[in-house]
């Protein structure tokens, strides 16, 4: 172990040559700016997301008057929001910023590679990314917008089957589903970029082991993903030929099964699910072991762990159809995977738990995003297992239980995860400090907000709040005093949780061009994005790193530091 | 190997090769994104199949697949289909010792193979219409159509992709591109090895027990 590594001086990379404006920030195939490219285009998705909550929100708390900023709503803009709000935060927001964004940002730096394997190919993601998007937004303007809900079931998604096919009067639907098989194609290219990224350009000596557990969970996520998209696609298709050329595969007047649709959609959606929470699990495991100053407890158990209910969550999708009508024999196997495929996240929260466990922590606003994250997820987590039981799931599922129950478990992953990472490398991909006090005032109305939104949410749901409803007051019963309170305090939560954004844009923004300026490592950790200067310049790295151990060698008794980067010698 | 050890492996690389892509594994990242994207587009074509088996007997009018699937024809398709990928075997094995003649020559016949497969399908769907068969029809109109032409898209974009490569060979140097036409190859076997499937599926399966 003795031998000498000479560092090479010179980067072979460091040749490239001043490029215009338009390769440097707009077709650019560095990582780094295709990551921000994702960045800033999930987080101006969320606005847009956020908007169509605040506007049904509104409606449900104060039926049928004016609405601030829009107007009256009527029932097919209510649906079409809901469909919006669904397909926007899964696939705009939570896909663009958790994976792509910081798979881009995070995967080469820290396995200490130059760049993408396929940089071109990372930019062509982007790009089809873009289109995505614009043709999403033009399918929410051009009559017929998608108004099924997020899942799009049909009959209701083909537009119950019309004897003659209005082709442009339901085009906007159409143009919905190819919005997300185009982003699809992104997704899974980006997605097998970072796979052979991870594969072949991790930096010497870094073996699987030693790569930090991001980067395990996001190649994981790809992998989920890999597997789940195809059967989506076919299916979308298939919805888009029914929708426009009349074929009937859905269609139950001709033979077909609108329940294989749901198959479909579940089989890629419930792994979809873990393709989203699988990298915030690693994120916030990464700035854990950071501020507790502790190695991270069972980094090789979480990545089993993370395995496992990788291939658990191919077996689990019927779950969402249990009240579809599906034989209960198959119902008591798929309550039985469901349930099973919490143990690998209560493993995570049982690491997570005991590397805080006598730990000196820094108490910033990663730290506090990342901790509100292991509090807030447990409610999703553990209201998913009494889901998870087909008996209850009959009587929840479709009421605001489950409603509640899934923005336990999508909020605390991609804001209070997506946030934690947001600050935790803002210093790293800025090459500024965020200011600590918005920070911790955006963390704290933030979980107030959410908070408030969605507890009440489970009481209503118990009480029988059937969702997908535009106005309850056509149900006396589901309008008694307490539930419309509940109603306007969950409106007011939402509220809160709209402005608790405000210091978070003025953060960013005013950091961006006023902030101190960043060290290269100012958290004092270990994994190789440390290494390089504040932003990484192009190539990332002056002299490429070699790696002699893990990523998480923090307060190793007998150092006078107490942590040891990866790439020091011994 | 030591992590120090792989450490000074990996200078020489960086140092002396400086084209060449530096791969931890050994495996060139063209190949393990295409193996990536085959095992994803499996699941496409597995869902495609799929669909067509569990509506199979499902269609409430005729004409059924017993009535218009043609096994001769259909079996010398795949045969056409099944020797070019011996032809592309071929292709990669000249590519690899660098003989450009018996390159063009195999890289050409496999792409042309392709093309006469897709005439057969074209002749196929063509007939299939005339006998009442559309999108429209029935169900099994529906699967049949979505699943074949999938994959009929799959061989022209495959068809088109090697007969690129057979026109770059007079323009450009093959020296450095063994390693493309593998994976070419790679995803043209793919087509072939899902075509037998869907041969055996969906065209064999259908005649077991009827009496010719």
């Amino acid at each position: 172990m003795a031998t000498e590594v000479k560092q090479h001086s010179v980067s072979p990379h460091n040749h490239h040559s001043e490029l215009s404006f338009w390769r440097k920030y707009i077709f650019s195939t560095d990582h780094k700016v295709i990551g921000m490219q994702y960045l800033l285009t999930g987080l101006i998705m969320v606005f847009v997301g956020g908007f169509f909550a605040y506007v049904f929100r509104m409606q449900l708390a104060f039926p049928g008057q004016g609405i601030p900023l829009y107007g009256k709503l009527d029932a097919n803009a209510y649906n079409m929001m809901i469909t919006m709000h669904g397909t926007i935060m899964i696939f705009w927001v939570a896909m663009p910023l958790l994976v792509a964004a910081f798979g881009n940002l995070l995967i080469p730096t820290m396995i200490g590679a130059d760049d993408m394997a396929f940089p071109t190919l990372n930019m062509i993601s982007y790009w089809v990314f873009f289109i995505s998007t614009v043709v999403l937004i033009l399918s929410m303007v051009l009559p017929g917008p998608m108004a099924a809900g997020w899942t799009a079931y049909p009959p209701l998604s083909a537009n119950g089957y019309p004897a003659q096919i209005d082709f442009w009067g339901s085009i906007g639907g159409s143009l919905w589903i190819l919005a997300v098989a185009l982003e699809f194609v992104a997704f899974l290219i980006g997605g097998i970029n970072f796979l052979v990224t991870t594969f072949n350009m991790r930096a010497p000596g870094m073996k699987l082991m030693d790569m930090p557990i991001t980067v395990w969970m996001m190649n994981i996520a790809v992998l989920v993903f890999m597997f789940s998209v195809g059967p989506l696609v076919a299916g979308a298709v298939m919805l888009l030929f029914d929708r426009s050329f009349g074929t009937g595969f859905y269609n139950p007047a001709v033979g077909g099964d609108p329940i294989l649709f749901q198959h479909f959609f579940w089989f890629f959606g419930h792994p979809e699910v873990y393709v989203i929470l699988l990298p915030g699990l690693g994120m916030v495991a990464e700035v854990i072991a950071t501020m507790a100053r502790k190695p991270l407890f069972g980094y090789k158990a979480i990545i089993y762990a993370s395995i496992i209910s990788g291939f658990l969550s191919f077996i689990v999708w019927a779950h969402h159809q249990f009240i579809a009508g599906i034989d209960p024999r198959m119902a008591v196997f798929f309550s039985f995977t469901t349930i099973m495929i919490s143990v690998p996240f209560a493993v995570w929260m049982f690491a997570a738990i005991a590397t805080l466990w006598k730990a000196s922590i820094t108490l910033n606003t990663p730290m506090l995003f990342a901790l509100g994250f292991i509090g807030e997820f447990l409610l999703g987590g553990v209201t998913g297992i009494y889901l998870g039981a087909s008996a209850f799931d009959i009587y929840a599922h479709d009421n605001y239980f489950v409603v509640a129950h899934f923005h336990y478990a999508l909020i605390p992953d991609v804001f209070f995860g997506g946030l934690a990472a947001i600050y935790f490398w803002y210093p790293k991909f800025v090459g500024r400090m965020y200011n600590e006090t918005l920070g911790k005032v955006h963390f704290w109305l933030t979980t107030l907000g959410f908070n408030m939104i969605f507890l009440p949410l489970f009481y209503n749901g118990l009480k029988g709040e059937h969702r997908r409803i535009f106005d309850y007051s056509a149900w006396p019963s589901l309008m008694s005093a307490d539930m419309t309170q509940n109603r306007v305090i969950a409106t007011v939560g939402m509220l809160i949780l709209c402005a608790a954004q405000i210091p978070f844009v003025i953060n960013m923004i005013h950091s961006a061009r006023k902030g101190v300026k960043a060290e290269r490592n100012p958290w004092k950790a270990n994994s190789l994005e440390w290494v390089t200067a504040s932003p990484p310049p192009h190539g990332n790295f002056e002299t490429y790193p070699s790696v002699y151990r893990g990523p998480y060698e923090y307060s190793v008794p007998g150092r006078e530091e107490d942590y040891w980067p990866q790439h020091l010698p011994q | 190997m030591s992590h120090a050890a792989a450490a000074v492996d990996h200078q020489h690389h960086h140092e002396e090769h400086h084209h060449e892509e530096y791969s931890y594994t050994g495996v060139t990242n063209k190949k393990v994104m295409m193996w990536a994207f085959l095992a994803s587009d499996c699941m496409f074509f597995g869902t495609l199949i799929s669909t067509y088996i569990i509506y199979h007997g499902k269609s409430l009018t005729g004409p059924y697949p017993v009535e218009v699937l043609s096994i001769p024809v259909t079996t010398a398709s795949s045969f056409v289909l099944l020797m070019s990928s011996l032809l592309m075997a071929l292709s990669v094995a000249a590519v690899n010792r660098q003989d450009i003649f018996q390159f063009r020559l195999w890289i050409f016949l496999t792409s042309v193979f392709g093309a006469i497969f897709l005439g057969f399908q074209s002749y196929e769907f063509t007939e299939f219409v005339l006998k009442g068969v559309t999108v429209q029809q029935n169900l099994f109109g529906s699967t049949f159509y979505t699943m074949t032409g999938t994959h009929g898209l799959h061989v022209a974009i495959g068809v088109f992709w090697l007969f690129s490569w057979f026109v770059y060979s007079f323009f450009g140097n093959m020296k450095d591109k063994a390693v493309d036409i593998e994976v070419a190859g790679l995803y043209w076997h793919f087509v072939d090895i899902v075509w037998i499937v869907i041969f055996t599926v969906i065209y064999l399966v259908e005649f077991v027990g009827v009496k010719a």
